[in-house]
């Protein structure tokens, strides 16, 4: 691990300010995959805010409706608050199906929003990445990629975005809370906060140098039934090949994000106007202008069948 | 430039006061500067659990947390948790039950085993909870689901199950 100089940040706003101050700092608030990344050297920041005592650590009710969750809350307190295994059942299913019991009482709300990619050639340093090394190039086209994305893709990146979390924040509408270091804050919609790789997959948020995120915020509760299903290699603790979160309604209309499949999580409004016709035609659009490798491309199916699934199980 | 920081907390119940590099993990914190050497290094990447220790109660792989960032904690390791002669019922369990070969996963598994059962009266979810509107419930279920963040290459998984059932089902 490289050197680093080290902060206490007391508020969101003073971390940001730090930030602005010590360009080539990074935030530190749980650390499971910062730290992990700074062993192998594929993170090297010079210097570290810890934000842990920002007091951003409680979930809050909106009077109008919807839920206030700081950026601090770790993984385990979201899962367990009882307006969020009550009113949004989905985010609490999604969370116990992430990591181990030890990492979601450190991993925060924040932070699993920011985790970055588990694609193998990020990880081996030896290896060119554009992720990693912008402009080196990408291993894993042509290598192995049974894990890897099949959609939203691009010629210079096709690792998936890890979160199981993200994937039911973006089928419930959640919005991501800023502030900046001059104290200017601003709401990023979660179909927004990630972006697609393109040319320059070694930016992955929509986030500015320096900007603090504070709280993620759920709108009112859109009631239905709740959804999270994981299909992964072993059955605890992996990442998933492909997830879907689903919110379906009695009339059978409903919304549908899937993970393990795209650099974000994968939602389309088109594709859950589909939704009453059942998973085929759902998937079909939600997947149109997939690009699978032949390692990865029984995920195409993998989605349908486990929208089926879905779709059965909340029919009952 | 300041590369070390000064921090202080509990750990098993004596207090602290280090001055470390600021790149030294709670894991290398108490094996190398404390000295208690029952919390066990196995892939340093929060992936075995065998670093598994308590801080304020929960669990957490000492190996992806830095010492600075545990000011004022207080932390349980193996040590804390009993000692020869006077063995937490969790390390009677397991010595009862067999549940460990080579032993170098214990103190991980059993600092986690005892989180674990906590956790459940605390009633937090986890994959393996039907409801999430009740009162969640030990089953073998529920404990080899968030037992799954400690590996153990002896294969000793349905001796610890057994163990830790036991230890549940004394519990008033």
């Amino acid at each position: 691990m490289k050197a680093f100089t080290y902060e206490r940040a007391s508020t969101a706003e003073a971390a940001a300010q730090a930030a602005a101050k010590n360009p080539g700092a990074k935030f530190i608030a749980g650390g499971t995959n910062l730290l992990d990344l700074m062993k192998l050297e594929i993170e090297t920041p010079q210097h570290l805010i810890d934000v842990n005592g920002t007091g951003l650590d409680k979930i809050e009710a909106i009077p109008e409706g919807g839920l206030r969750i700081g950026a601090m809350v770790r993984n385990t307190d979201l899962a367990a608050n009882e307006t969020v295994r009550r009113d949004y059942g989905l985010l609490s299913r999604a969370l116990v199906a992430g990591a181990s019991g030890q990492l979601r009482n450190k991993a925060t709300t924040a932070g699993n929003l920011l985790q970055r990619t588990r694609c193998p050639y990020f990880y081996d340093p030896n290896q060119p990445c554009n992720k990693r090394q912008a402009g080196s190039g990408c291993s894993a086209i042509g290598g192995v990629t049974r894990q890897l994305g099949v959609i939203g893709t691009s010629e210079a990146c096709i690792a998936t975005h890890p979160s199981d979390m993200a994937v039911a924040m973006r089928a419930l509408d959640a919005e991501v809370e800023t502030v900046k270091s001059d104290g200017s804050t601003r709401s990023i919609p979660m179909a927004d906060f990630h972006r697609l790789p393109g040319d320059t997959p070694h930016i992955e948020t929509v986030l500015e140098d320096g900007e603090f995120i504070t709280a993620v915020v759920l709108p009112k509760p859109v009631g239905g039934k709740q959804i999270y299903r994981k299909v992964r290699d072993r059955a605890s603790y992996a990442f998933a090949l492909v997830s879907v979160a689903a919110v379906i309604q009695p009339d059978g209309r409903g919304r549908v994000a899937v993970g393990g499949v795209a650099p974000k999580p994968w939602r389309m409004e088109a594709a859950e106007a589909e939704l009453a016709k059942g998973a085929r035609a759902t998937s079909g659009i939600l997947l149109e202008g997939a690009r699978p490798t032949d390692d990865n491309r029984f995920k195409i199916d993998l989605v349908e069948r486990t929208l089926g699934a879905v779709i059965a199980e909340a029919r009952g | 430039m300041n590369y070390k920081t000064e921090v202080s907390f509990t750990v098993n119940g004596e207090e602290q006061l280090l001055n470390v590099d600021n790149r030294t993990t709670l894991l290398d914190a108490l094996r190398e500067h404390l000295h208690l050497t029952g919390t066990k290094k196995g892939c340093d990447h929060g992936q075995c659990g065998a670093c598994t220790v308590l801080v304020d109660g929960r669990r957490i792989n000492a190996c992806l947390t830095l010492a600075v960032m545990h000011e004022g904690d207080n932390i349980t390791t193996i040590e804390g948790l009993g000692a020869p002669g006077d063995l937490h019922p969790m390390q009677a369990a397991f010595v009862k039950h067999d549940g460990f070969q080579c032993g170098y996963c214990t103190p991980g598994q059993i600092c986690s085993s005892v989180a674990v059962l906590e956790e459940i009266k605390a009633n937090i979810p986890s994959h393996a909870t039907s409801d999430l509107t009740q009162q969640t419930k030990v089953s073998d279920a529920e404990i080899r689901e968030r037992m799954s963040g400690n590996l153990c290459r002896c294969g000793a998984y349905s001796n610890i199950l057994d163990a830790i059932v036991e230890v549940a089902e004394a519990r008033p």
